[in-house]
């Protein structure tokens, strides 16, 4: 069977647009508030990156960092995640979903023990932030023992002869940082450079789905609809903490601000 | 697990930057993976330049001062009544505390690689004050990012730093302290690495940081051996050297040149931050047997829940306040080359006021911690025992603590 994750970037050419991919915290405000929040944008979203809280985010700009210390002081921990995948799962079954996180917190669990529970709640990839290329090697095999992508992340610092290699080694889908920055950062490059960079990594090996993440927000993503995929995380995250001071339903803003996202690259 | 002799310690780690096959490491965002590999390259390159090692001796010389003081505390050895305690008042350096060879390689690699920028962490501020005069000596704009907690109780380094032309960038995440100031300073970076450098503060992050700093901070153990030998006539029999350990890279830089020597004549004994007697929170991964994880890119023994997230510390001294622990350090306590243990806030209170009676010497509250066990050991210990503390910083910036704490006549005295 072809992955969940391959099969919505088919979907997505068909309808001649890039894939939509969504970031939010797992348990951010709640657990209970985090499902309802992906069950309420899986329509609109392609692929549901749900972040595992960590505390010391070293890639993370404010808005996730807020998102994840929300979640873990409301008491969120690795066994409520595959918990909430395993619930979303049940209610839409054939969506792509992407556990990104910290490598500590894989570490702790035991990689093989983290990757069944993988498995049996219905993970389809994972985004390890902090465990590059070589180091990964050997985790990534395990993962595509089980069957689960484990994406790559490539950078604009990152060289043509290591683009090469990492791309080589890698899984069908790839994640291209598209600046110097933290998660969330203003967009400092022109999304015309961005995809220049974009299409040289796309030359390397066509066939590799790439998505572009980091600084997309309503005000750029359409710049960018030539991609494979795009990630939009810390607008997301920055609705959720919006609505809470506001005192209102985080699940409704979120779900209003996805299917604006979807409109604006279709 | 062992240590190999003749090899520098900080160059026994595997290609990936591991010592003992899984501490250190590289676990960074891609991002860093290539400037990280520059400054491998220009650090493996210049660390046998000679024109560089001969720059570096030149201001360690006639801009750090180097050597400090190797003292004898006659007055401490009679009151305790057992081994010789020594000194060696590493505070003597400009600036006031060790964490000046650090900042000073950082930035003359810095100046090589054509950064204009440099930001570094800081905990105790002492990092943050050393890099922010090395900078202003070299030209390199400066930011530091420190914890708000520490920023509130270290203030004399806070000003040092700003008169010093440095940006200091508060950091109100997490516990505010030191774990968050460097988590903020690698994000910085993450984003900024292309213009600017990044000093670790400590021994710690990736491998290559970790070795800059045990490589900066390995001339205090030089100049020690050379004093020993002076004094003495030779490395002598029963040799005891006592370092606190918060990061590790002062215990490392006093140990490292003893490494070969067998541990029945030269033992190492970091001393690690209990925290407060009554409470169950402490800074001393080593002395309680917290479990290996990864923090600010190494693989570590830290403070941790089962789940994987990094554990708030709490201890008297901002500069100890950290809960992870140098891979050196792990593999130093894995092969069983050094011993650790740890002592209490009010431990290393006693310390302070203790060896400030009796001696014209006044170590930091991180210091103070060595001392607090150097003393309570040496009174068990023959006559023929060489104890060595190293006073590595100088208590002026923890004034407001020690009034607090022990009164007016604490800080007025000395």
């Amino acid at each position: 069977m072809l992955n969940p994750i391959s099969a919505a970037f088919v979907k997505a050419k068909q309808e001649k647009r890039p894939a939509l991919l969504t970031y939010t915290v797992a348990g951010d405000s709640s657990k209970k508030q985090s499902l309802n929040i992906l069950k309420s944008i899986s329509k609109n979203a392609d692929i549901l990156e749900i972040g595992v809280p960590h505390n010391t985010p070293v890639a993370d700009g404010s808005q996730i960092q807020t998102s994840a210390y929300r979640a873990i002081k409301n008491g969120i921990k690795v066994k409520d995640i595959f918990k909430i995948v395993k619930d979303f799962k049940k209610f839409d079954k054939n969506k792509p979903v992407i556990l990104m996180g910290y490598y500590n917190m894989i570490f702790q669990y035991g990689e093989n023990k983290f990757l069944n529970k993988c498995n049996l709640s219905g993970v389809n990839g994972l985004i390890v932030v902090d465990l590059p290329w070589p180091e990964n090697k050997d985790f990534a095999k395990k993962c595509k023992k089980k069957s689960i992508y484990f994406i790559q992340l490539l950078s604009p610092t990152t060289t043509k002869i290591r683009l090469k290699k990492i791309i080589k080694d890698s899984h069908p889908m790839n994640y291209f940082i598209s600046m110097l920055s933290t998660t969330g950062g203003k967009l400092k490059v022109s999304p015309k450079e961005i995809i220049k960079n974009y299409i040289k990594i796309k030359k390397i090996n066509p066939k590799k789905k790439v998505v572009i993440g980091f600084g997309i927000t309503e005000k750029t993503i359409d710049k960018l609809k030539s991609a494979d995929g795009l990630v939009v995380g810390s607008a997301i995250c920055k609705e959720i903490s919006r609505s809470l001071k506001h005192r209102q339903n985080p699940v409704t803003n979120v779900s209003k601000l996805v299917t604006k996202l979807k409109s604006k690259i279709l | 697990m062992k240590i190999k002799k003749k090899i520098p310690l900080i160059d026994q780690a595997s290609k990936l930057g591991f010592w003992g096959g899984k501490f250190g490491g590289n676990y960074v965002p891609e991002t860093l993976k290539k400037p990280i590999e520059d400054l491998e390259v220009l650090f493996n390159k210049l660390k046998n330049d000679k024109k560089f090692i001969a720059e570096r001796d030149k201001y360690f010389k006639n801009w750090i001062g180097v050597p400090t003081r190797f003292i004898k505390l006659e007055n401490l050895t009679k009151h305790v009544g057992g081994a010789q305690i020594w000194s060696k008042v590493v505070s003597d350096a400009n600036g006031g505390a060790h964490k000046v060879y650090n900042a000073t390689v950082h930035c003359l690699l810095a100046k090589r690689s054509g950064k204009k920028v440099i930001c570094g962490d800081t905990g105790a501020g002492y990092a943050g004050k050393m890099l922010s005069m090395a900078a202003k000596k070299f030209g390199l704009k400066c930011k530091i990012f420190m914890g708000a907690k520490d920023i509130a109780r270290q203030q004399p380094n806070v000003k040092a730093m700003k008169k010093n032309g440095a940006e200091v960038v508060p950091v109100y995440s997490g516990s505010k302290t030191l774990v968050d100031a460097v988590s903020e300073c690698m994000r910085f970076w993450v984003a900024n690495c292309d213009t600017s450098a990044m000093c670790v503060g400590s021994t710690v992050g990736p491998a290559v940081f970790v070795r800059i700093c045990g490589w900066s901070t390995s001339q205090i153990s030089r100049e020690l051996k050379v004093q020993l030998i002076d004094e003495f006539g030779s490395i002598p029999k029963k040799l005891k050297l006592y370092n606190c350990v918060g990061g590790g890279s002062s215990s490392f830089g006093f140990w490292n040149e003893f490494m070969d020597y067998d541990k029945k004549q030269c033992e190492f004994i970091g001393v690690e931050a209990g925290g407060p007697a009554k409470s169950k929170k402490h800074a001393a991964p080593l002395t309680y047997g917290s479990k290996i994880g990864i923090l600010h890119g190494a693989a570590q023994y830290v403070n941790q829940n089962s789940d994987g997230q990094i554990e708030e510390t709490e201890s008297i001294s901002a500069g100890l306040d950290y809960p992870g622990i140098s891979p050196l350090h792990c593999f130093l306590k894995d092969t069983k080359r050094a011993r650790y243990t740890a002592a209490s806030d009010e431990q290393a209170l006693e310390a302070y006021k203790l060896v400030t009676r009796f001696e014209k010497l006044r170590p930091s509250l991180e210091p103070s911690h060595a001392f607090a066990i150097a003393i309570s050991e040496s009174k068990k210990l023959s006559k023929d025992t060489v104890v060595v503390v190293n006073s590595c910083g100088d208590a002026y910036k923890d004034r407001g603590i020690l009034e607090k704490r022990l009164g007016k006549k604490y800080v007025k005295s000395n």
